[in-house]
């Protein structure tokens, strides 16, 4: 796992899981589909990579497909990223 | 294009989808004013039965009360039946601008502005008075009509977790490169009937530099002393920056909302709110109607204390039947039964005892969250109460979850 893809994660967990909950959740873990996050809190995940990695994410890139796994919105990061 | 049988065929596969992952709404036929007793036809084509109502808006049970509906006869006698006109080009009468102050009296706010439901006015609030240099942040479980309203505008979005103010606190730090911060929450939670601590709210507004805004569709009329909402029930009157709500619960049950705020807000959603700029005015018989709601709970808080000692009433009684409610004060008590099919079974069984309740699950409350919404009004008598708790003890009993909480229930149906 990359750094990109443990800092998300780690907000993920932060954000969306409540303190008793143990659910395990990994980057592959389906977050939308799943109902972890939904599709209108699913803008505070965008929120927070923008600020960190200082990009802007286009809405066609934040699909909720493209959001889906941790490891799905690390692949948009770095394609902002590298731009 | 014509309508082929391919783009036929592919709706119906969409519409079979939707029954198989039996998210299907079936609707309920009432073939009787809304009303504490109503005669239903469920499912279509069957006879209809009587039926005690659990589940109305109509807190106030106002819906049908003679005096509203002699309002509203005689406000079609005067004014007509439609407008036939958007407000600003002939579609504005008298009774409208009445209704618009007498809103604001009652509401305790600068000014009013009438849409055509209070989806309208959370579709055309935000963008009308905030763009890419402003910012939202919304509680998670804010109404799907405000989501829809925030995604219309061109201002940031944020989110928090529910009624968790220390996480909107980091929020509001987290965006203080924002021009303005606005606060977005339901004054109470339609399917929990959480109540928003808007001191907690207010307080954090000061304090970060943001405005509040608050959907009270649920508590209007009826929340706070004298039914003027969440900002009375919370004590702030008056520090709330917009307030959006709709005629169509406690407020007489029609149809109708409104956007209820500082009146430079109100003056540029005259201007620039598209709901309300491309759409007819409230028809005048709805317009005398509510006028006559304000009147009646203006002159007295009679039923909105009935409605407040009925749903203490009903919230112990399911308490001491031991189901699992959830805990509050609203009259939405939801029965929480976690699981989809035992809440659509439970709810099939309520109606054959002559209780009409639903039952909601995901995707319209969060996964393993199944429950009958049960709703409270001032329409309810003892009786209707006592029967539909005598119900609620036998289909309980039946499905063996009588005293149980949430794990028993989960380790019972599962999730």
């Amino acid at each position: 796992m990359t750094d990109v893809e443990q800092t998300i994660l780690e907000f993920v967990r932060r954000e969306y899981l409540d303190e008793d909950d143990d659910t395990e959740i990994t980057e592959k873990t389906q977050l939308i589909s799943s109902g972890i996050v939904d599709s209108f809190s699913m803008v505070s995940l965008k929120t927070f990579v923008e600020r960190k990695y200082s990009i802007r994410i286009p809405d066609e890139k934040a699909s909720a497909e493209a959001f889906d796994t941790v490891e799905g919105i690390a692949a948009v990061v770095r394609e902002m990223t590298a731009k | 294009m014509s309508y082929s049988e391919a783009l036929r065929g592919r709706y119906r596969a969409d519409i079979d989808g939707i029954r198989e992952a039996g998210l299907y709404k079936e609707e309920r036929i009432l073939h009787s004013a809304q009303a504490a007793d109503v005669e239903v036809e469920f499912p279509a084509g069957s006879a209809t039965r009587q039926a005690i109502n659990m589940c109305a808006n109509n807190y106030l049970g106002l819906s049908s009360h003679p005096e509203v509906i002699a309002a509203a006869h005689a406000g079609l006698d005067a004014r007509g039946y439609g407008l036939s006109s958007v407000r600003f080009i002939c579609g504005t009468q008298d009774i409208h601008r009445e209704l618009e102050n007498k809103l604001s009296a009652f509401l305790e706010v600068e000014d009013t502005i009438l849409f055509g439901s209070c989806l309208d006015a959370n579709a055309g609030i935000f963008e009308a008075v905030l763009n890419e240099q402003d910012i939202l942040i919304a509680d998670r479980l804010v109404h799907a009509s405000i989501v829809d309203g925030m995604r219309l505008g061109k201002a940031r979005q944020e989110t928090y977790k529910h009624l968790d103010y220390a996480h909107l606190e980091e929020k509001l730090k987290e965006s203080q490169d924002a021009r303005t911060r606005m606060i977005v929450t339901d004054g109470v939670f339609s399917m929990d009937g959480d109540i928003a601590d808007l001191g907690q709210i207010c307080d954090l507004a000061e304090k970060y530099d943001a405005m509040v805004f608050v959907d009270d569709s649920h508590a209007s009329g009826f929340l706070g002393k004298r039914g003027r909402g969440t900002h009375e029930h919370c004590g702030v009157l008056g520090r709330v920056d917009v307030i959006t709500t709709t005629l169509g619960k406690a407020l007489g049950g029609a149809s109708g909302g409104c956007v209820s705020a500082r009146k430079e807000i109100v003056e540029l959603c005259r201007q620039r709110a598209r709901p309300y700029l491309f759409s007819n005015s409230v028809p005048p018989v709805i317009a005398a109607g509510a006028l006559r709601v304000l009147e009646l709970l203006t002159a007295s808080t009679e039923r909105r204390d009935k409605l407040e000692g009925n749903t203490a009433f009903w919230r112990t009684r399911l308490q001491e039947i031991g189901l699992d409610v959830r805990p509050g004060t609203h009259p939405i008590a939801p029965v929480m039964l976690y699981n989809a099919k035992l809440a659509q079974d439970f709810a099939r069984d309520l109606f054959l005892e002559g209780i009409f309740a639903v039952g909601f699950f995901f995707p319209v409350v969060a996964k393993g969250q199944a429950r009958i919404r049960t709703q409270i009004s001032a329409g309810h008598e003892r009786h209707h109460l006592e029967r539909a708790a005598a119900a609620f003890e036998k289909v309980g009993a039946k499905h063996g979850i009588l005293g149980m909480g949430k794990k028993e229930i989960v380790e019972k149906y599962g999730l």
